[in-house]
């Protein structure tokens, strides 16, 4: 029996040559840490966060003289090849060294001897036994890389640097980190790479790693208790992970599984999960309770003609949003079924309301006697509002109703509406008077400063067009500005009316 | 306003949108000081959501004009509304990418003054990480629907990836929901991403020194349960972005409760199961041969909710079954319900040097409850014996539901995490 000290890759890897040259069976050899002890990394990694490891010089170990114990780990099929001794150097396939590499960071005391016992087969008689994955020592193996490479990833992932000024006043920042196995040096090049242009340590038990810009530097691990003080910063990022949280979703254990309750001592953020859980049912159930806006919209209320008349009937009994609760009436839109210009305002004013008819107030004034002057018989058009019904509030004194422009939900529960009339009439050309109509036409980001008295194709029409609303020419303080206004509004109606 | 009360007003308004993914730029930047991206996505956090937090995912605003009637940000809802200022976004993620905390930036923006205008906001950020900060970390803009082809052009030259989402799987839908979102625009925006990420990657390929463009590709997301579209109709949107557009990931979203919800729309708790089916049905699309109309098996043309779209398929495709898993080709043994793709890798590879048994399929750790009825292997299989009996769709059904998306209510509950 060959008794051999192991710490490093490099270490086992010079021990397994020389035994492999020199025939030295699996079951002959124990393999075992420095300083006596079975397994350096499991006594760090134990549950104790405050036992730094003990720091031990990395060369390798010489090889002790046989003794006398016979490892009761040998495997039957070695004594069969152990004829076939190669003098020779061993080749070896890349793929088993970048896996022995890995699987050397594993905490496992035993993986020297099933890293030496599988290359044993290898370089005997099975040369493809990489590639049976379902061997024995090949899924071990395989394995034990996978949980080397999960904590790799996990540490990249994890690690949560705290920024602190250093000796010379500057900023470096500094993580504590617990991973599961020896993986510091394949996990330092990475933050490296990642954090060129920035300072910073990470410690573990096991080893730490600083960067100062330019090279990188191994050192001895340290305990929990020098982890690095909080950083201000935990507060934004704790307010974040609070707030991009989905508390109609919950997924506990897809979230343990991605992110081990063993690693949450050292993320800031796991502090919140227990509240964000036990307060998650209640805000869910709220969001489904709660509702905003109305639920109907004038399709409810649509008749099954769809003609001028039977949809002027409908409309009058129209429930569909909250503005028919203080209005006088429905005012719908006026004019011969085939009219070829039609008309769109707002909706109907105070007088509007009253009377049950559309512009019929000063607005509606203006705009005859536009379109008079356009030469535009008002007899021949159809004139309509996107909203049917007057909003309104009452003036301080109470005594007159004052204009309130609708929202963007009473538009929506009124539209339906304006596209049954547009359906039934589809009119040659569509003027909307204002921003209201037109951005329900156009889309809301349509700007009647911008795109004023241009003629578009659209759905509705194919001579679609915005202008001035009579009512925003009226209520302009500077005279000039409103004769301006007055003469592009006549102007963009001639353009209509040009047939 | 403070940064904090901003944040969570525009984290909050971010979260619905799925995508998380931080990966497929294989390089880094060259010239970066901080960041990089090396081709696979790190997440570095998790909610109880199950959900990864990889990339700081905010708005820039949630001021919106549309009114998109599933969006917590639609201008008719009455949610706080909160702005950053370019530089507040920059500073936030240098800040949270130097300790960390995240994989990168995902920006979106609700809609103000116009599209143009908002995607220039965007572009400035992401510019200024760039430039400004040697920043060499993932970046991925939303586009802004209607936003104009330059300024699309230009997001690419700074992002890793673009999305411009679909939103909802019809065109019928988005009439409905989303008036405002026009389906040949948002087509039409993806085909433009599309040429230009090809006009690229020609010219690296010929030896110009063409800029990066996009190089993580396009992505987009689907909600799903806002409307009763089936998922036949579902997949064959996706399946038509993947093959037309090249896209790399749709994503899709269980349409979930959010807060000020549109009266419009029914209140319910999120469909996760459906949407779970929808991810498997996708990666079977992607990575298994399978066509969208094929996978949809049910009368419904809905996804069976209970058991796997793969089980599914092969319940309604026995004679396809027993496969031999020591003779048949790579897209039999992909088709064998509860073997993934590595698994047949290995089993491809395995073969070679020895016949597989039971004992190798197991190792392996295939589903092999599920397994066991469709498989020939060199030994005796006792449980192929089931594919010809009358109940074997009972047979092969799970016994519990999925477990895991119900373990959260009682963890809520107990308080237990």
């Amino acid at each position: 029996m060959q008794f051999v000290t192991v710490q490093t890759f490099d270490d086992w890897r010079a021990a397994a040559r020389a035994m492999l040259r020199s025939g030295v069976q699996p079951s002959a050899v124990r393999f075992s840490a420095p300083d006596g002890s079975a397994d350096l990394f499991a006594a760090c990694d134990a549950a104790d966060p405050e036992a730094a490891p003990p720091t031990s010089p990395r060369s390798p170990g010489p090889p002790r003289s046989p003794g006398s114990t016979t490892s009761s780990r040998s495997p039957a099929r070695s004594s069969e090849a152990a004829a076939t001794t190669a003098a020779a150097a061993p080749r070896v396939p890349k793929a088993f060294l970048d896996l022995a590499r890995t699987v050397a960071c594993h905490r496992d005391p035993g993986r020297w001897q099933l890293l030496y016992r599988t290359l044993w087969r290898i370089s005997h008689d099975e040369p493809f036994l990489l590639r049976i994955s379902t061997d024995d020592d090949v899924l071990q193996l395989r394995r034990m890389e996978k949980a080397v490479t999960r904590d790799v990833h996990k540490m990249k992932a994890f690690v949560r640097f705290r920024k602190v000024t250093d000796d010379t006043g500057g900023e470096a920042f500094v993580a504590w980190h617990r991973p599961d196995h020896q993986i510091m040096r394949l996990a330092a090049p990475f933050f490296s790479r990642r954090f060129r242009g920035m300072r910073w340590t990470i410690l573990t038990p096991h080893e730490s790693a600083t960067w100062d810009g330019t090279h990188l530097q191994y050192g001895d691990g340290v305990p929990a208790s020098e982890a690095p003080e909080g950083d201000e910063l935990e507060q934004l990022w704790k307010t974040y992970y609070g707030s991009i949280f989905n508390p109609a979703r919950l997924k506990v254990r897809a979230m343990k599984r991605e992110m081990p309750v063993r690693h949450w001592p050292t993320l800031p953020e796991a502090e919140l999960i227990a509240d964000l859980l036990s307060a998650a049912p209640g805000r869910a159930e709220a969001m489904i309770q709660h509702h905003e806006g109305f639920a109907d919209t004038a399709t409810k209320f649509m008749p099954a003609d769809r003609d001028l008349p039977s949809l002027r009937q409908a409309a009058a009994r129209c429930h569909a949003c909250d503005l028919h609760r203080c209005a006088t009436q429905t005012v719908f839109g006026e004019g011969p079924a085939g009219a070829q210009v039609m008309f769109v305002g707002e909706q109907p004013g105070d007088q509007e309301d009253l009377v049950g008819r559309p512009f019929v107030g000063p607005a509606g004034q203006l705009l005859d006697q536009a379109l008079a002057q356009a030469d535009v018989d008002r007899g021949e058009v159809y004139v309509t509002n996107v909203v049917k019904h007057f909003k309104f509030k009452p003036s301080q004194r109470g005594k007159r109703r004052l204009h309130q422009k609708p929202n963007s939900r009473e538009i929506f529960a009124c539209r339906p509406w304006l596209e049954a009339e547009i359906a039934e009439i589809q009119p040659q050309s569509l003027v909307c008077l204002g921003a209201t109509p037109a951005q329900a036409i156009f889309g809301r980001d349509f700007r009647i400063s911008r795109s004023r008295g241009k003629v578009f194709q659209t759905e509705w029409s194919p001579r679609t067009i915005a202008t001035w609303h009579p009512a925003a020419i009226l209520r302009m303080p500077d005279a000039g500005r409103a004769a301006q206004m007055r003469e592009q509004l006549i102007q963009d109606l001639q353009r209509v009316a040009v047939q | 306003m403070e940064i904090r009360d901003k944040l969570a007003i525009l984290a909050d308004a971010a979260k619905y949108d799925a995508s998380c993914a931080s990966s497929g730029a294989k390089t880094t930047r060259p010239g970066s000081e901080i960041g990089s991206t090396e081709g696979m996505g790190i997440c570095h956090s998790y909610t109880p959501d199950g959900r990864c937090v990889s990339l700081l995912k905010i708005l820039l605003t949630n001021y919106c004009i549309y009114d998109c009637q599933y969006c917590v940000n639609r201008i008719s809802s009455d949610t706080p509304r909160a702005r950053f200022t370019v530089d507040e976004v920059v500073t936030l993620t240098m800040d949270f990418y130097k300790r960390n905390y995240i994989e990168g930036l995902f920006l979106s923006s609700g809609i103000i003054q116009n599209s143009d205008y908002t995607m220039e906001q965007l572009i400035a950020v992401a510019k200024t990480l760039r430039t400004d900060h040697r920043y060499g970390g993932y970046i991925h803009l939303k586009t802004i629907p209607n936003a104009s082809d330059a300024l699309i052009q230009e997001a690419g030259l700074w992002a890793d990836r673009l999305s411009v989402n679909i939103e909802l799987p019809t065109e019928q839908d988005l009439v409905q929901l989303a008036p405002e979102k026009k389906k040949p625009q948002i087509v039409e925006a993806m085909g433009g991403i599309r040429e230009k990420i090809q006009e690229h990657s020609e010219d690296r390929a010929a030896g110009f020194k063409a800029p990066r463009y996009a190089p993580a590709g396009q992505s987009t997301q689907m909600i799903v349960g806002a409307t009763p579209t089936p998922d036949v109709e579902v997949l064959k949107t996706a399946s038509e972005l993947y093959g037309d557009q090249k896209l790399r990931r749709v994503y899709y979203s269980a349409y979930s409760p959010i807060p000020h919800a549109d009266a419009r729309l029914p209140g319910k708790s999120p469909p996760l199961v459906r949407e779970h089916r929808l991810y498997q049905a996708d990666w079977l699309m992607r990575f298994y041969g399978f066509a969208a109309e094929e996978i949809v098996a049910e009368a419904d043309q809905n996804l069976s909710l209970d058991i796997d779209p793969k089980l599914a398929w092969a319940l309604a495709n026995r004679h396809f079954f027993p496969v031999d898993v020591n003779r048949a080709a790579r897209e039999e043994l992909l088709r064998i319900p509860g073997i993934g793709v590595r698994s047949v890798d290995r089993i491809l590879s395995i073969r070679r040097y020895k016949p597989l048994r039971v004992a190798d399929l197991k190792k392996m750790r295939v589903a092999w409850n599920r397994t066991k009825v469709f498989v020939l292997t060199a030994d005796y299989n006792p449980g192929v014996s089931a594919l010809d009996k009358v109940d074997l769709s009972r047979r092969v059904r799970p016994s519990s539901q999925q477990l895991m998306l119900f373990d959260a209510a009682s963890s809520a509950r107990s308080g237990e995490v």
